[in-house]
C-alpha cells in the first residue's frame, strides 16, 4: 500500500495535502483497495462549511457505501467534478487525479491532530 | 471474508468487476459448497417429489436435472432448488445454504414412508465453473470429455476430472455455459487447484451476485419469499401446468388472475446502483421497490430487480431514490444478459 510521506492522514483513511491555507482531501490507497471498484462519489457543493469530523459525502463501490469525513474544518472551495464521469480515478490514482475536495482551512492548528505517514501506517497494523 | 449460513466465504478474491468479466469472457469458478446437497431414495420417490416440487419431475430421464422450487401450502416459496434424477428411485436435490435447515424441516414434515433422505452437504463439496471457456478447460482435465460434451443443459455425468471423481451437471447461475461439479469434500482442494492451474479464475460472492442479476436470475430472500407468489417473480415457466402439488391451487390462481406487481429489471442511466428496499417512482408516483441491485460491468451501469406495479410497461422511464437523490433509470426486461 502506498502511503506518501508528504501527506497527513486520518484514522478513517482520508489523506490531507497542505498548501498554504488550502488543503486537498482524498481517500487513501488502503481505503480504495478495501472498498473495491468505486462507481459513484457523492461530493458536497462548493461553499459548504464543514467542521472537523463532519461527514461530507459518500463513496459507493461495488461492495459497499462508505462515508467520508472532513479531516479538518473549513469551507469547500473546489470539488473534483471529473469523478462524476470517472469515479474509477479514486481507485487508479487515489493521491492524484482521484482527489475529492479542496477546502480553505478554518484553523491551521487542527492540522496538528492529524497522523503522519508513519502514524497512519502504524494505525493500519493495529 | 463474510459469514454466510455457517460458512466463511470471500466477497472477492481480486475485484468484483474483474471476476465478473473473467466469467463473461473466459472462465471463473465459485466454491458453492455451502449449498446443501440432499439425496432421496425409495420406490415412491417420484410421487413424493411431484408433490413437494413445482416442476414436472416425471419429465426427467436418468442423468437429467431441472430448476424447480419447494412451494408451501399457501402459494409462496420455501426455496428454489435443483432436482437431478440419478435413477428411477434415486434423486438428488441442491438447495440454498441459507434455507438448509428450514428446507430439511419442511421436507421431513411431508416425507412419505419408504423414502430415505440423506444430507450429504458436509461430506461433499461443490464448485461451479462458468464462462465461455469453462467447458473447454474442464474437457482438458478429463479423459471422459466425450461424456461431458454430450450433455445438454442440466444434463449430468459422473466423470473423473483431474483425478477426482466428480458428479458434473451442465448448469450454473451466471447465464453462461459451464458445469457445477460435486465431489468428495476431501478432494475439493485438489479439484479447485487443478482448475485454477488450468486458467479458471477464482470468483467470490460479489461477482456471483453481479452475474446472476445480469442474467435475470432470482435469489431466495430477495425475489422469492415464503409469502410471495413465484408467478410475480416471473417463474411461471418453471411451474407445472398439469400436475397437482402442494400449494398448486393458489399458484394456479395467481397465474390465471395475474399479480398486482411483477418482477422487472431496472437499468440505471449512470453507474450508481440501488440496493434492496429503495423506491421506484414513475411521474412522481411510487410504483415499486428494489429487491436486488448491482453494478453491471457488462452494461457499465447500475442494474436492479424491482417488484413493479403490473400496469407499468417495459421501457417506462423511472427514477430510483438512492440516499435522497432521484437517479434516472428505465424499467426493462430483467434479462440484462443473454448468451448469444
Amino acid at each position: 500500500m502506498s502511503v506518501p510521506a508528504d501527506l497527513k492522514y486520518t484514522k478513517s483513511h482520508e489523506w490531507v495535502k497542505v498548501e498554504g491555507d488550502t488543503v486537498t482531501i482524498g481517500i487513501t490507497d488502503h481505503a480504495q483497495s478495501e472498498l473495491g471498484d468505486i462507481v459513484f462519489v457523492d461530493l458536497p457543493t462548493v461553499g459548504r462549511a464543514l467542521g472537523a469530523s463532519d461527514s461530507f459525502g459518500t463513496v459507493e463501490s461495488v461492495k459497499t457505501v462508505s462515508d467520508i469525513y472532513a479531516p479538518v474544518g473549513g469551507e469547500v472551495v473546489a470539488v473534483n467534478e471529473t469523478l462524476g464521469a470517472q469515479s474509477e480515478l479514486v481507485n487508479s490514482d487515489p493521491y492524484g487525479e482521484g482527489w475529492l475536495v479542496k477546502m480553505k482551512l478554518a484553523d491551521a492548528g487542527e492540522l496538528d491532530g492529524l497522523l503522519s505517514a508513519e502514524g497512519y501506517e502504524a494505525s493500519l497494523n493495529d | 471474508m463474510v459469514e454466510f449460513a455457517g460458512f466463511e466465504l470471500p466477497v472477492q478474491y481480486k475485484s468484483i468487476i474483474a471476476e465478473a468479466q473473467a466469467v463473461r469472457n473466459g472462465a471463473g469458478m465459485f466454491d458453492v459448497s455451502h449449498m446443501a446437497r440432499l439425496t432421496f431414495r425409495g420406490e415412491n420417490v417420484l410421487e413424493f417429489l411431484e408433490h413437494i416440487t413445482v416442476n414436472d419431475v416425471a419429465a426427467l430421464a436418468d442423468d437429467q436435472g431441472q430448476y424447480s422450487m419447494l412451494p408451501n401450502a399457501t402459494g409462496g416459496v420455501v426455496d428454489d432448488i435443483i432436482v437431478y434424477r440419478i435413477t428411477s428411485d434415486t434423486y438428488r436435490m441442491v438447495v440454498n445454504a441459507a434455507n438448509h435447515q428450514k428446507d430439511l424441516a419442511h421436507i421431513k414434515s411431508l416425507l412419505l414412508a419408504g423414502i430415505s433422505l440423506t444430507d450429504q452437504t458436509s461430506e461433499t463439496a461443490m464448485i461451479a465453473v462458468q464462462g465461455p471457456k469453462a467447458a473447454e478447460i474442464v474437457y482438458s482435465l478429463t479423459q471422459q470429455s466425450e461424456d461431458l460434451k454430450a450433455l445438454a443443459f442440466f444434463g449430468t455425468a459422473t466423470v473423473e476430472i483431474a483425478g477426482v471423481t466428480t458428479f458434473a451437471a451442465r448448469s450454473g447461475y451466471t447465464g453462461e455455459d459451464g458445469f457445477e461439479l460435486i465431489c468428495s469434500a476431501s478432494d475439493a482442494s485438489a479439484l479447485w487447484n487443478a482448475l485454477h492451474q488450468a486458467g479458471v479464475e477464482p470468483c467470490g460472492l460479489g461477482s456471483r451476485d453481479t452475474l446472476r442479476v445480469e442474467a435475470g436470475l432470482p435469489l431466495y430472500g430477495h425475489e422469492l419469499l415464503d409469502d410471495l407468489s413465484p408467478i410475480a417473480a416471473g417463474l411461471g415457466w418453471v411451474i407445472s401446468k398439469t400436475k397437482p402439488f402442494l400449494g398448486s391451487e393458489p399458484i394456479n390462481a395467481a397465474r390465471e388472475n395475474g399479480t398486482t406487481q411483477k418482477l422487472q429489471g431496472i437499468r440505471m442511466d449512470g453507474k450508481r446502483f440501488p440496493t434492496p428496499g429503495m423506491k421506484v417512482t414513475v411521474d412522481g408516483t411510487e410504483v415499486g421497490e428494489v429487491t436486488s441491485g448491482v453494478y453491471s460491468p457488462l452494461l457499465e451501469t447500475g442494474i436492479a430487480f424491482a417488484f413493479i406495479n403490473s400496469d407499468i410497461k417495459l421501457g417506462t422511464p423511472c427514477t430510483v431514490d438512492i440516499r435522497g437523490k432521484h437517479e434516472p433509470a428505465t424499467i426493462v426486461s430483467k434479462r440484462f444478459f443473454k448468451r448469444s
